[in-house]
């Protein structure tokens, strides 16, 4: 679109057919329709919050999987809603979703039993950059839900824990009722190769633990700064303060990961929904290293 | 059929033979479309007979206001661009994706796909064609491809047009997007009206040299070609705004908290009516739904608008809930991050939003306006109390 096509001889001669027209890579499946699933089993994590286990229908499989990539998760004649895979990668057929229940959609899910059929899209997105980070000490920041996309790199971290340095786990719930995985949590807790800490922002019943927000726990956290990466995953303002706490110790932009949130209706990079300044986060994310978002990345509305 | 070699010397096609051309191009099962006059505005839709075409007409546009005038002439191609433009037929605003009938497993596809339309766009103008590419590239370019517009892309006819006067709000001559057309058509035509109306015609693909062939015509002599060429020349001069590309990513990129976006909010009505005339935008949603008995489900797609709340709507509310996030993810999108996301500035300088909008915001004023003030030219407009 640079050169000023005007002159009219050379507009006369224009080539044969339209260069993308030409060259068009053609998706062997539709890449608007789901493939079904079964609910092979669910699991109420808390009170809104909860896990299933979707087995293909039929002779097909799921694809491998990178921890902190999603699947659009079809409702039938109810909707399709982004969703991070919160399972084991080493596993890629036991593929497991942990939603909470906030919308139409995933109210809808909220409702499903074994044996129900839902559609799934996916795998989506980019990854948590694990395999890069051999040899340093991982901090995973997780507020809320957001640990559900940061599980499938915890399992990956303990399956290849002789490749890292110290693992740091930092997660953060509202009331101790809202923790996700709670028994899972306690068994990492148990290692001696794990570091785990949890706290939350209001205590309520016999909680003795941490109180306060999840970013508080960066300080005193257990890592060497200048040979660590972080992981992150929360609400956008959590996010922020931790990336912030983050860099105080130490921890630059170059070496901290988040994974986004962002409205999505097609997961392929056409919609436009996803967009974060030139990123399309379905595409480009929704896991960024910092320094690559640091110019829009919670900037108000953007 | 050997190979054929494309014949750069243009040929002379009198009036009456537009109408063969359109004949032909009915003969070979295309549906032909093309502008003609409903409700005051030229709009595209199916075109069987030349006398259907705005003959006669121009349009007058400025920036919230557009209307028709009568020219002293005949001319068949004499005004700019209306309200419509071709992607309400390449990619319509509403497209049934899938259907799905309840079964045992769940759901099974019901299968009732039709052959894709095969149009021939009759007056493709420079900054249009410009506008379909763009489209190319974020339907069929990427990992993903948009099977149906894909489909209707290759099975699209182009007769483009040159543009022989410029509208009030049209700046493609700043972009390089016009008034010439550039490569992709199948057949251009210069439309020249001093001395004998006549057209001059290129073609730019083989099957338009074969079409162009079969219908009555003679070789354009060097006073058609220079007349053509100074027809267009003079539209490129009459360009009513433009639009400074230079360093604008950058520029804008670097104002993203500028007090001008709140300035232009207090005008905007996020009503996005710039969306829905603008040629790039390609944004769309997905709706599912079941008919009543709950047995049968499809899924539709539905063009969006970036001004809509519900468009960045998350788990945790809209992520642009004011006017000026809208305004400013728009123009950014569309003269910045398109630049990152797709390799080109996502305008194509056709004034579309700028002669639609409601209120007259214009896209190359706003755009001046971050720009002078960096510079220090002038102050921040004061926001409206």
């Amino acid at each position: 679109m640079t050169a000023q096509r005007m002159a009219f001889p050379e507009a006369m001669r224009g080539s044969a057919v339209s260069p993308q027209a030409a060259q068009a890579p053609i998706l062997s499946l539709d890449a608007f329709r789901p493939y079904r699933c079964r609910v092979a089993g669910r699991q109420q994590e808390n009170d809104d919050t909860f896990t299933v286990e979707l087995t293909p229908v039929g002779a097909r499989r799921h694809a491998a999987f990178a921890p902190g990539q999603f699947n659009m998760l079809y409702i039938f004649g109810v909707g399709e809603i982004p969703i991070s895979i919160s399972g084991d990668p080493a596993e890629p057929d036991r593929l497991l979703h942990t939603t909470r229940a906030v919308g139409v959609v995933t109210r809808a899910m909220a409702k499903l039993r074994e044996g129900d059929v839902i559609g799934v899209r996916g795998p989506f997105g980019t990854h948590w950059p694990l395999e890069a980070l051999q040899g340093k000490d991982i901090v995973i920041v997780a507020g809320g839900i957001g640990l559900a996309p940061l599980r499938p790199a915890l399992y990956y971290l303990v399956a290849h824990r002789k490749d890292y340095e110290r693992v740091v786990l930092l997660y953060g719930a509202r009331t101790p009722e809202d923790l996700l995985y709670r028994s899972e949590l306690e068994r990492w807790r148990a290692r001696f190769d794990l570091e785990v800490y949890v706290t939350v922002d209001r205590a309520t019943g016999d909680w003795r633990g941490n109180v306060g927000v999840v970013t508080t726990l960066i300080p005193r956290a257990p890592f060497e700064p200048r040979n660590a990466a972080a992981l992150i995953c929360g609400p956008e303002i959590m996010m922020r303060y931790a990336v912030q706490a983050l860099q105080k110790r130490g921890v630059d932009a170059t070496q901290t990961w988040l994974s986004l949130e962002r409205n999505m209706k097609c997961g392929v990079a056409m919609c436009g929904h996803c967009q974060l300044g030139p990123h399309i986060v379905c595409r480009d994310g929704p896991v960024f290293r910092m320094d690559q978002i640091e110019h829009f990345f919670g900037r108000g509305e953007v | 059929m050997g190979a054929y070699e494309l014949d750069g010397s243009p040929y002379a096609l009198e009036r009456a033979a537009l109408q063969e051309l359109l004949d032909v191009l009915r003969a070979h099962g295309y549906t032909t479309v093309g502008p003609q006059i409903e409700h005051g505005a030229i709009v595209y839709d199916e075109l069987h007979r030349i006398e259907e075409l705005p003959i006669g007409w121009t349009d007058v546009q400025e920036g919230g206001s557009y209307r028709l005038e009568r020219r002293n002439d005949d001319a068949l191609f004499g005004y700019n661009v209306g309200p419509h433009s071709w992607k309400r037929f390449l990619s319509p605003p509403l497209r049934l994706l899938w259907r799905a009938r309840k079964t045992e497993d769940g759901f099974e596809f019901v299968v009732d796909e039709e052959p894709p339309p095969r149009y021939a766009f009759i007056g493709v103008r420079a900054c249009e064609l410009h506008a379909i590419q763009q489209l190319d590239a974020i339907y069929m370019a990427g990992a993903a491809t948009d099977k149906d517009y894909q489909r209707r892309r290759e099975a699209l006819f182009i007769v483009a047009v040159n543009c022989g006067k410029a509208g009030n709000t049209c700046f493609c001559a700043s972009l390089g997007t016009g008034p010439g057309v550039g490569p992709g058509y199948d057949i251009a035509l210069t439309e020249l009206l001093d001395g004998e109306h006549r057209f001059v015609a290129v073609a730019g693909s083989v099957r338009g040299a074969e079409i162009l062939e079969t219908i009555p015509h003679r070789s354009a002599t060097d006073a058609d070609i220079a007349l053509a060429e100074a027809t267009i020349a003079q539209a490129a001069r009459r360009m009513g705004r433009s639009l400074e590309t230079a360093g604008l990513k950058e520029l804008l990129y670097r104002n993203i908290d500028h007090p001008r976006w709140e300035a232009v909010a207090q005008r905007c009505l996020t009503c996005g009516a710039c969306t829905m005339v603008c040629p790039t935008c390609f944004c769309f949603s997905i709706e599912d739904a079941t008919d009543l008995s709950g047995q049968v489900a499809e899924r539709w797609r539905r063009f969006d608008s970036c001004f809509t709340l519900a468009f960045s709507f998350i788990s945790s509310g809209s992520v642009r809930t004011s006017a000026k996030a809208r305004y400013r993810q728009w123009l950014m999108h569309k003269l910045a991050a398109w630049q990152d996301q797709f390799g080109a500035i996502g305008c194509v300088g056709c004034g579309r939003c700028i002669t639609w909008c409601p209120v007259g915001i214009d896209i190359t004023a706003e755009a001046a306006a971050l720009r002078a003030e960096e510079s220090g030219q002038l102050q921040p407009e004061p926001a409206a109390v």
